[in-house]
C-alpha cells in the first residue's frame, strides 16, 4: 500500500470503532425488529426456530379492534397533550417573559416537574387521584361534592393521564418558548409599541410569528415524545379501565409479555417507528428551512456596505 | 404640530442618575439634533419622550398635554432606530402599513399612502420583499419610510445613519434634510455625530453626563460655545485647547501662552477687567491659524500636512502642545520646515480652568 492511500484511509480508521458501535447499537436492533415482524414468534422459542409469516403480522394488525383502538387513543392523546401544554407553555412563557423580582425562583420551580423521573411522577399521581385517600377527592369531599372516579372511570382515566402529562411536560414547551422569546430583536418590539401595538396585538402580529421556527420544532419533539409516552400510564392506570388508556407502547407491552406475540409486537413497533420517524423528518425538513432562512436573515442584519 | 416641553426630567437607575433636570423646549416643525459622546444620556432621553423608557421624575408635554405616562401609542409619534427595527417576517409594504392597518385604516387608503411614501423613497419596486432581502439603505429607507407613512405630528431618530458606510451615510444625510424641509414636522434626531448635528439641526442640544452643555442653533454654537466641552466638541477638525495667562500691559489685555502672545479685542477685554494675571484655557479653531508675514507672526513646524484636495491639515506644535492647523487652497503642503502663521483674535476662545465655561 503506497504512503498516499494509507494516509487517505486514515481518517476511516479512526472513525471505524464509531460505525462499529453505531452499527450494532443501532441499526441491529433496527433490522432485528423488522425481521421479527415478519415471524411468527413467541418468547419460548429462539429466534431461528420462528417460523417465517411474510406480511401476516401487519395484516392483521389491520384488522385487530385493539390494536387500532390502542393507536386512535395514542393518537388522542398526543394531540390533546401537545395542543394544552403548547397553550400554556407559551402562555406561561408569555407572562413570565419580563424583568420582576422573584421571577428567576419562580422560573426554576416551573420547570422543576420536567426533572422528575417519569415513574414518580405516575405513582404521584396515582396516589392523588385514589378514590378515598386522594388529595383531589377529600378536597371535593371537604367541600361536600361528589368525589370523581379518577381512574376508574374510562373518561376520566383519559382525562386524568393527560392531566399528569400536562403537568410534567408544559414546562419544557415554558423553557424553550421563554428562551425564544427572549432572543426576539428587542427594538422591533419597541417599533411595534410605537407603531400602536398593544400588549396582545404585539403578541399576535409580532411575537408569534417571530417565534414560530422555535415553537414549530418544540412542538415535534414533544409530539415525537407524546407518542412513546409509557411509564406514566403504566403506573396509574396500566391503560384501563378497558383500553380507554392504552397507548401503543403499553399495547406493544402487553403483546410481547402478555399475548407472547413477540411478532406482532415487532410489526406494531414498526408501525410506532414509522409514525415517529414521519414526525422526525417533518422536524428534520423544517429545520432544514429555517436555518437557510435565519442565514439569510443573519446576512441582512451584517452592517450595510 | 405640537410643540415638545421637557420639564424637569429625571431618569436614574438605582442610585446612578443618568439624566438630571432636563429641561428643554422645541418648537413647532424644529429640528432638534441631541448630540453628545457615548453615555451622555441623549439616547435616553428620547426614548423617554418615546415612552420606551419610564421617567424618573418630571414631565414631558407634546402640545401641552402632559404624556410623561402614557403609552407611546397615545403620543402621535413615529420613531427611525438605529438598527431600522424592522418586522422581519413582514415584507416592506406589509412593514410600512403596520401602524395604519393597526388603526384599521381603510384598505384603500393605506395602500395611497404605502405608494405614495415608496415612490418618495425609491422603493416601490421592492414593496414586495422581505428587509432580508434588502440592502442596508434600502432598508433605512423602509424603516424611514414605514415612520413617514403614519404622518404623525413628531418624529424621532435615534443614530438612523450610524449603521450606514460614509458615502451612503452622506447621501442619507442630504436625503433627510430635504424630507425635514419637505415635511415641516417636529423631528427630534440623536446622534453622536457632530457633522450630523451640524448639517442637520435647526437647533443643536450638546449633552453630556446627563445634562445640556449648550442649546442654539448649530452656527451660534460654533461662533460662541458656551464651556470648554462644546467648544471641543462642535468642530471638525478640533479645537486647539492650550494653556494660558491673561496678561494686563499699558491698558491693554492679551493673553501669553508658551510660544505664543495674542492680544485681545477690546470688547472681550473689557468683560475681562480686572482678570490679568489670571490661568485661563486657550481654544483656537484649527481654521484660526491664517498664513502670515511680519513680525508679530508665529513660526510653526509641519509635523504633519494631510492633504485633503481643497484644504490640508496641518499636525503642528505651539510650546510643547500638539496643535492641528487647518489650511484652505488646493496645493499641497511638504511636511517638515516651518510656516508663518497668524492667530485671528476672534478665533480665540478663553475657558476658565476651574468651570471651563467660556469667559
Amino acid at each position: 500500500m503506497s504512503v498516499a492511500t494509507a494516509n487517505r484511509l486514515t481518517p476511516y480508521l479512526f472513525l471505524a470503532p464509531a460505525l462499529v458501535i453505531l452499527l450494532g447499537a443501532l441499526v441491529y436492533p433496527i433490522i432485528y425488529v423488522i425481521y421479527a415482524s415478519f415471524l411468527d414468534w413467541n418468547p419460548s422459542q429462539r429466534i431461528g426456530e420462528a417460523s417465517f409469516v411474510g406480511l401476516r403480522n401487519y395484516a392483521k394488525l389491520l384488522s385487530d379492534a385493539a390494536f387500532l383502538e390502542s393507536l386512535r387513543v395514542t393518537l388522542a392523546f398526543a394531540a390533546i397533550v401537545v395542543s394544552v401544554e403548547m397553550v400554556l407553555g407559551v402562555g406561561l412563557a408569555l407572562l413570565l417573559d419580563r424583568n420582576m423580582k422573584g421571577l428567576t425562583v419562580l422560573r426554576t420551580v416551573f420547570i422543576l416537574p420536567m426533572m422528575i423521573a417519569p415513574i414518580v411522577v405516575g405513582l404521584m399521581w396515582r396516589y392523588m387521584y385514589h378514590p378515598t385517600i386522594g388529595i383531589f377527592n377529600r378536597t371535593l369531599n371537604s367541600l361536600g361534592l361528589e368525589p370523581v372516579p379518577w381512574l376508574s372511570d374510562s373518561s376520566w382515566a383519559f382525562a386524568a393521564v393527560i392531566i399528569a402529562d400536562v403537568w410534567q411536560w408544559t414546562p419544557f414547551i415554558f423553557i424553550l418558548s421563554l428562551a425564544a422569546l427572549q432572543s426576539l430583536p428587542k427594538s422591533a418590539l419597541e417599533a411595534a409599541r410605537i407603531d400602536g401595538a398593544r400588549g396582545w396585538q404585539a403578541i399576535l402580529y409580532i411575537k408569534l410569528p417571530l417565534m414560530l421556527p422555535v415553537l414549530i420544532v418544540t412542538m415535534l419533539l414533544r409530539l415525537i415524545d407524546a407518542f412513546k409516552v409509557l411509564e406514566v400510564i403504566l403506573v396509574m392506570t396500566n391503560g384501563g379501565p378497558g383500553l380507554s388508556t392504552e397507548i401503543l407502547s403499553l399495547r406493544i407491552n402487553r403483546t410481547a409479555s402478555e399475548f407472547r406475540a413477540l411478532g406482532e409486537a415487532a410489526a406494531m413497533s414498526n408501525i410506532l417507528l414509522l409514525v415517529l420517524m414521519a414526525l422526525t423528518l417533518a422536524m428534520f425538513l423544517y429545520t432544514k428551512a429555517s436555518e437557510a432562512r435565519s442565514r439569510r436573515l443573519a446576512a441582512a442584519q451584517e452592517p450595510a456596505t | 404640530m405640537p410643540d415638545i416641553r421637557i420639564e424637569n426630567l429625571r431618569k436614574a437607575y438605582g442610585d446612578v442618575a443618568v439624566i438630571e433636570d432636563l429641561n428643554l423646549c422645541m418648537a413647532d416643525g424644529e429640528f432638534t439634533v441631541l448630540v453628545g459622546p457615548s453615555g451622555c444620556g441623549k439616547s435616553t432621553t428620547l426614548r423617554m419622550i418615546a415612552g420606551l423608557e419610564s421617567c424618573t421624575g418630571g414631565a414631558i408635554l407634546i402640545g401641552g398635554r402632559d404624556v410623561t405616562r402614557l403609552e407611546p401609542r397615545e403620543r402621535d409619534l413615529a420613531m427611525v432606530f438605529q438598527d431600522y427595527a424592522l418586522y422581519p417576517h413582514m415584507n416592506v409594504a406589509k412593514n410600512m402599513s403596520f401602524a395604519l392597518r393597526l388603526a384599521r385604516y381603510p384598505k384603500a387608503e393605506i395602500d395611497r399612502r404605502v405608494r405614495e411614501v415608496a415612490e418618495t423613497l425609491d422603493l416601490t419596486a421592492y414593496l414586495a420583499r422581505k428587509p432580508a432581502e434588502l440592502s442596508g439603505g434600502q432598508r433605512q429607507r423602509v424603516a424611514m419610510g414605514r415612520a413617514l407613512v403614519r404622518d404623525a405630528g413628531t418624529f424621532l431618530f435615534d443614530e438612523p445613519l450610524s449603521n450606514l458606510d460614509a458615502k451612503l451615510r452622506g447621501h442619507m444625510r442630504a436625503e433627510l434634510a430635504l424630507m425635514s424641509r419637505r415635511i415641516r414636522k417636529n423631528m427630534i434626531y440623536v446622534t453622536h455625530d457632530q457633522v450630523e448635528a451640524m448639517t442637520l439641526g435647526d437647533r443643536i442640544v450638546v449633552m453630556r453626563h446627563g445634562k445640556i452643555m449648550q442649546a442654539g442653533p448649530p452656527a451660534e454654537l460654533y461662533r460662541k460655545p458656551a464651556n470648554r466641552f462644546v467648544a471641543g466638541f462642535i468642530g471638525s477638525p478640533t479645537m486647539n485647547f492650550l494653556k494660558g495667562e491673561l496678561v494686563e500691559e499699558d491698558g491693554r489685555l492679551r493673553v501669553d501662552g508658551a510660544g505664543f502672545s495674542i492680544p485681545l479685542p477690546a470688547e472681550r477685554a473689557a468683560r475681562l477687567q480686572g482678570s490679568a494675571r489670571r490661568a485661563v484655557e486657550v481654544g483656537i479653531r484649527p481654521s484660526g491659524f491664517t498664513p502670515a508675514d511680519g513680525p508679530d507672526a508665529l513660526q510653526l513646524p509641519v509635523i504633519l500636512a494631510e492633504y485633503l484636495g481643497t484644504q490640508s491639515i496641518v499636525m503642528s506644535e505651539m510650546g510643547g502642545a500638539r496643535v492641528t492647523i487647518e489650511l484652505m487652497g488646493s496645493e499641497p503642503i511638504a511636511t517638515g520646515g516651518t510656516r508663518m502663521f497668524r492667530i485671528e483674535d476672534k478665533d480665540v476662545h478663553l475657558f476658565d480652568i476651574e468651570t471651563e465655561q467660556a469667559l
